[in-house]
C-alpha cells in the first residue's frame, strides 16, 4: 500500500515547498467517528429519551406503588428482588434501545452517503474506504456502548435520588434500599455486559453494514427480507427451524454465554460473580461471529470503492 | 512534472463506450478545460482521474495509481463535484473541522479568512445556505488545501452570474500558481475562455480536439464575409459556416490570416464556436447516452 515515492528523502527544490505534515493514521478514523456523531444525534438523544419514560414510569410506580408491588417489597423474601426489578429493566431497556439505534444507524451508514451524493465530498479527502467503513463500524461497537453505560449509570443514580426522596412515605427506608442494591458492583459488571453483547452481535452489525453499501434502495427490506425467506422457506421445504434458531440465537446468544446467574447463591447481591468470562471466550460461535463480522466490514470496505452517488 | 499521464484509457458500461482510448498528458501549472457535449465521457475522464472509477489502460496522477489509492492521492487532488455534495446536515464549523481533522495539507487559517469575505455564519448547515454560499464553501474549503491538482467538475451549475465571475476570480487570483493545476469541465465554455491555458474537446469517449490557448488563438480564425466574396472564402474550405444576419461567417483551421482579411473581417473564435464547428453534427448524436 504505501508509494515509495512518498518516503523517498529528497532534498525539497525549493524552498516553499510545505513538508507535508505527519499525521497519524488514526486522526482521520477520529475525525469519521466524530463526524458520525455529529450526524447522527439519535446516538444520544434516543436511549435519553427512554431514559427519561423509564424515570417517568419509575417516579409513577413509587408514589403509587401497585398492591402486588407494595406487598412484595414488605415482604423479605420478595423484597430484594422487588427492588432490583426496575433497575434492571431499565438498565435492559436502553441496551435494548441501543441495539435498535445501531441497527437503523448501520442500514443506513452506507446508504444514505450515497443518497444524498455527500459520498464525492466524502471520496475527495484523504480517508480510506477502510477507515471510513471502520468509523461506521465503531459507532454500534463502540460509541452506542458509552452512551448505554453513561444513560444507564445516570437513570439508576436518579432512581436511587428519586427513593430517597420518595420512600420513606412507602414505608421503606433509604438504608434497606440501599443495603439490597449493589449499584456500584453493577456497574463495574455493565461494562462486561455491554461488550459481550456488542462482540456477540458485531456479525449483524456487519451485516448490516455491507447491505446498506451494496443497496440502491430498500436496505432495510434487503437486510431481512433474506433472512426471512430462508426462514420460511426452510420450514416449509424440512419443516425444521434452524436458520430461524441461527438468529435468534445471534440475537440472543450472549445472555446464556456470558452471563451464569446459578454460578453463585446470590448473584443479585454480588453481580460481578454471574459473569462468565471464561465461557463466554470459549463459545465457538463468539469467534465465527466475530471472523464472520470480520468478512462482512472488509466486503463493505471493498464495495464502498466501486460505489457513487445513486 | 506530468500531473496527469493516460494511454488507452478505456472505461465500458454495459454496451456503451463511455472511454474510448484516451491519451492525456496534463502537464504542472496548466489550467485545462475539458469540453465535451453531455455523455461524451467528461465526467468518466473525472472519476477514473479521482480514483472514483476503475478503468482499462494507463493512468497515473501525480505518479499514483488513483483507483488503488485515492485516499493518498487525496492528500495531493482536490476535488469539487458540484455544489450538490457538501453534506446538508453538516454545520459550517464542523465542515472546516472535518477537514481540518482528516487533511494534513489543510490550512485552517487560511480558509478562515476566505469565509471571513462571505456572509456565510458559521453555525449554519450546508442546507440552509444558498447555492452560492455552498460553493463558496467548498471553495474556502478547496482553496486552504495544498494541492498539486484541483479537479472541478461543474463547478458553476446552478449558479447566478455574479457567484460564477467571483468563483473563477477567487480562484485564479487566490489559489492558483504555477506549481497548481487545475482540470475543469463545464458546458459554460465562455466563462472560462481566458481562464484556460489548454483546451481539449471531448467526444464519444475520444479526444478530438487538443492543443494551448495559444496555439488555439493562432490557429481558429473566423471571419465574417464580404457578400461578394463567399464563393471565393468557400473555396478555401472552412471548417464550418454559419449566417448570421444574413451574412456568412466562416471558420478556419490553419488558415493564412493574411489571406483570410481580404475575404472579411477576421477574429478570434469563441471556444463555443469552435466546439459546435468540431463537433456540431455529431454532438446531438451521442446526447443521453451513458455519462
Amino acid at each position: 500500500m504505501n508509494s515509495p515515492s512518498n518516503a523517498a528523502p529528497e532534498p525539497p527544490l525549493d524552498s516553499q515547498v510545505i513538508a507535508p505534515a505527519a499525521m497519524p493514521a488514526t486522526r482521520p478514523l477520529y475525525w469519521s467517528v466524530r463526524r458520525e456523531w455529529w450526524e447522527n444525534s439519535s446516538i444520544y438523544i434516543a436511549p435519553l429519551a427512554v431514559a427519561g419514560v423509564i424515570l417517568f414510569g419509575f417516579l409513577i410506580s413509587i408514589i403509587h406503588p401497585a398492591v402486588k408491588m407494595r406487598a412484595a417489597l414488605a415482604d423479605p423474601a420478595h423484597q430484594r428482588a422487588a427492588i432490583h426489578m426496575p433497575y434492571d429493566i431499565g438498565a435492559a431497556l436502553i441496551m435494548g434501545t441501543i441495539f435498535i439505534v445501531g441497527v437503523f444507524f448501520c442500514l443506513d451508514a452506507l446508504y444514505g452517503e450515497r443518497r444524498d451524493r455527500s459520498i464525492l465530498f466524502w471520496k475527495s479527502l484523504p480517508v480510506s474506504d477502510l477507515s471510513t467503513v471502520l468509523s461506521k463500524a465503531s459507532i454500534p461497537l463502540a460509541v452506542l456502548l458509552l452512551v448505554a453505560f453513561a444513560t444507564i449509570v445516570a437513570t439508576q443514580l436518579v432512581m436511587l435520588l428519586l427513593s430517597i426522596v420518595v420512600l420513606p412515605r412507602n414505608g421503606l427506608t433509604v438504608a434497606a434500599v440501599w443495603a439490597q442494591l449493589p449499584l456500584v458492583k453493577m456497574w463495574l459488571a455493565l461494562p462486561y455486559a455491554l461488550a459481550a453483547m456488542a462482540l456477540w452481535q458485531a456479525p449483524i452489525y456487519g451485516w448490516l453494514l455491507l447491505v446498506s453499501g451494496w443497496a440502491r434502495r430498500a436496505a432495510f427490506l434487503w437486510a431481512v427480507l433474506p433472512l426471512f425467506a430462508i426462514g420460511v422457506i426452510e420450514k416449509v421445504a424440512f419443516n425444521t427451524t434452524h436458520f430461524a434458531n441461527l438468529v435468534k440465537y445471534r440475537l440472543f446468544g450472549w445472555v446464556a454465554q456470558a452471563l451464569d446467574p446459578q454460578a453463585h447463591s446470590d448473584a443479585l447481591m454480588d453481580p460481578l460473580r454471574a459473569l462468565a468470562p471464561g465461557r463466554f471466550l470459549s463459545t465457538p460461535g463468539l469467534w465465527i461471529g466475530l471472523a464472520v463480522a470480520v468478512v462482512f466490514l472488509g466486503a463493505a470496505a471493498r464495495l464502498r470503492r466501486y460505489r457513487g452517488p445513486i | 512534472m506530468t500531473v496527469i499521464e493516460a494511454r488507452g484509457l478505456r472505461k465500458v458500461f454495459g454496451s456503451a463506450i463511455a472511454l474510448d482510448g484516451v491519451d492525456l498528458r496534463v502537464e504542472e501549472g496548466r489550467i485545462l478545460g475539458l469540453i465535451g457535449p453531455n455523455g461524451a465521457g467528461k465526467t468518466t475522464a473525472l472519476n477514473a482521474i479521482l480514483g472514483l472509477t476503475a478503468y482499462q489502460g494507463e493512468l497515473k496522477v501525480i505518479g499514483r495509481d488513483p483507483w488503488n489509492e485515492r485516499d493518498q492521492l487525496m492528500r495531493d487532488v482536490s476535488f469539487i463535484a458540484d455544489i450538490a455534495v457538501l453534506p446538508r446536515w453538516m454545520r459550517v464549523r464542523q465542515a472546516v473541522d472535518y477537514v481540518a481533522g482528516v487533511h494534513p495539507r489543510f490550512d485552517r487559517a487560511k480558509a478562515e479568512s476566505f469565509l471571513a469575505k462571505t456572509t456565510i455564519r458559521r453555525d449554519s448547515k450546508v442546507g440552509e445556505l444558498s447555492k452560492g454560499m455552498v460553493a463558496q464553501l467548498n471553495l474556502a474549503l478547496v482553496m486552504a488545501i495544498d494541492a498539486k491538482l484541483l479537479v472541478l467538475d461543474e463547478p458553476t451549475l446552478g449558479l447566478d452570474i455574479l457567484y460564477r465571475k467571483q468563483f473563477y476570480d477567487s480562484l485564479l487570483n487566490d489559489y492558483f500558481d504555477r506549481s497548481r493545476t487545475i482540470l475543469v469541465t463545464t458546458h459554460q465554455v465562455e466563462e472560462v475562455q481566458n481562464v484556460l491555458t489548454d483546451l481539449m474537446f471531448i467526444n464519444r469517449g475520444r479526444i478530438v480536439l487538443d492543443c494551448r490557448m495559444e496555439e488555439f488563438e493562432s490557429r481558429y480564425l473566423e471571419v465574417m464575409v464580404h457578400p461578394e466574396q463567399v464563393a471565393a472564402a468557400r473555396a478555401l474550405k472552412p471548417l464550418h459556416e454559419r449566417q448570421v444576419f444574413g451574412r456568412s461567417i466562416l471558420l478556419f483551421d490553419h488558415a493564412d490570416r493574411q489571406q483570410i482579411s481580404t475575404l472579411g473581417d477576421v477574429h478570434t473564435p469563441s471556444i463555443a464556436d469552435v466546439f459546435v464547428a468540431v463537433m456540431g453534427d455529431q454532438a446531438g448524436v451521442v446526447q443521453g447516452a451513458a455519462k
